[in-house]
């Protein structure tokens, strides 16, 4: 049995590989939110707590966000005890959702919250297209590093699966 | 000044009674730690701990300094509403008073009671979604119309809302995270669920606030009251976050952990 445990050419449960990348997209949502409340919010003081500019919509998508990342946070940590006490943590897979969850919420935070709802800009006074430029390119990049993690994780989980268990 | 003599003697005598009220509810939950000591095992000491700390919490929200200030200033009744709606149902909830209530109770009286905890009433108000209504949309009406200004003309008033915010947070609380024994659990997803609107609800309402001051109230203090409604109200959401989620991670062990093997 103990052998077994070791053997590395034995295959994820699938809902262990599903929770893989969720626990992982759960954090980098997290991640992403707290690093824009910390930076820009507290630290650089770019972002404003409300600007008056804010639509209705975007003062709801604001609010549930914020209480959604929290909530991702603090689950996906548990989540990823979880993997770990089961034994079926993968840190590609795991790591790819990280990256996939945080550009995909920054490409949102930076196209629909900051342009679309108009919550708020990313910094005042400045001729801001740099700056909206380098946030999106940044946002799709990380999705791309995520995707490309998760599709060599599969790749190397699905090839282990054909193989036979001996 | 008669009359102002008068309603001050009124408010000092209600923020009495309340005090007396807590100072008893404290001396119960003692009395009954100490009996069930006796007849069961022994009671954890954490609990009689997290009970104190709600005590304080709920008196010093409404009586002392803080209460004298808050009539005044924003920021002080946000204080209160923080401690009194938040604070103290989350200490009083980590305190299973229901539980200990249960083992101290001879056995026709506990049947009694949990006839009482089954009724349809107790049923529907402490619906995860009922209790968020009543607990964030209680808020919103508070905020949001003319009531703010008047509960601070009317001292009854004043009293039913501070009642109303501290039995709705604690309901709220109990409801999503049912540490004492419910009628029925509602699972994880659906609690986190309700959870995160319920949350969401009360951040939009701060920033609501944050740009639209509640009648009689300066547009600075509305910010600063705004703001600390808005990180406050994280604070304590975080510490419901975590007790939810451990919760799921103690019921989702699986059983033959040894049976899952390893991947890469």
């Amino acid at each position: 049995m103990a052998a077994k445990m070791n053997n590395s050419n034995q295959f994820i449960p699938s809902v262990c590989f599903a929770r893989n990348i969720w626990s992982g997209i759960l954090l980098g949502i997290g991640f992403i939110a707290f690093v824009d409340e910390a930076v820009f919010h507290q630290i650089l003081h770019w972002h404003h707590f409300y600007d008056k500019s804010t639509t209705d919509i975007g003062l709801v998508s604001d609010g549930i966000f914020h209480a959604f990342s929290w909530f991702a946070t603090i689950g996906s940590l548990f989540m990823f005890a979880d993997l770990r006490r089961r034994n079926a943590l993968h840190l590609v897979l795991w790591g790819g959702g990280v990256f996939l969850g945080a550009g995909a919420f920054q490409l949102y935070d930076g196209i629909v919250q900051h342009k679309m709802m108009r919550i708020h800009q990313i910094r005042y006074n400045v001729n801001i297209l740099p700056y909206d430029l380098i946030w999106n390119i940044a946002a799709a990049v990380m999705i791309f590093i995520g995707m490309i993690f998760i599709f060599q994780a599969k790749q190397r989980v699905t090839k282990n699966r054909e193989k036979p268990i001996k | 000044m008669n009359h102002h003599h008068i309603l001050h003697n009124i408010d000092a005598f209600i923020q009495f009674c309340w005090a007396l009220s807590f100072g008893l509810l404290w001396l119960l939950y003692l009395f009954a730690a100490m009996s069930a000591r006796i007849r069961h095992k022994k009671w954890p000491f954490f609990r009689i701990v997290f009970w104190t700390l709600g005590m304080i919490s709920a008196v010093l929200a409404i009586t002392g300094p803080l209460a004298k200030q808050a009539h005044l200033d924003f920021k002080a009744h946000m204080i209160v509403h923080l401690l009194l709606g938040m604070l103290a149902p989350l200490f009083m909830v980590l305190a299973a008073p229901m539980t200990l209530l249960f083992r101290t109770l001879n056995v026709k009286t506990a049947r009694k009671l949990s006839v009482v905890l089954r009724s349809k009433y107790v049923r529907i108000v402490s619906h995860p979604i009922a209790a968020s209504f009543l607990n964030i949309g209680g808020l919103w009406v508070l905020y949001t119309t003319d009531l703010y200004a008047e509960m601070h003309a009317n001292i009854f008033l004043h009293l039913f809302v501070h009642i109303h915010v501290f039995l709705a947070g604690y309901v709220f609380t109990a409801s999503f995270l049912s540490i004492d024994p419910t009628p029925h659990r509602f699972g994880f997803i659906f609690r986190a669920i309700v959870f995160v609107l319920a949350a969401a609800g009360h951040s939009i309402l701060s920033k609501y606030i944050y740009a639209h001051p509640p009648s009689g109230v300066s547009e600075e203090q509305a910010q600063l009251g705004g703001m600390l409604m808005y990180y406050g109200g994280d604070a304590v959401d975080i510490v419901m976050i975590i007790i939810l989620c451990y919760q799921w991670y103690k019921a989702s062990w699986p059983r033959s952990l040894s049976v899952l093997p390893k991947i890469h």
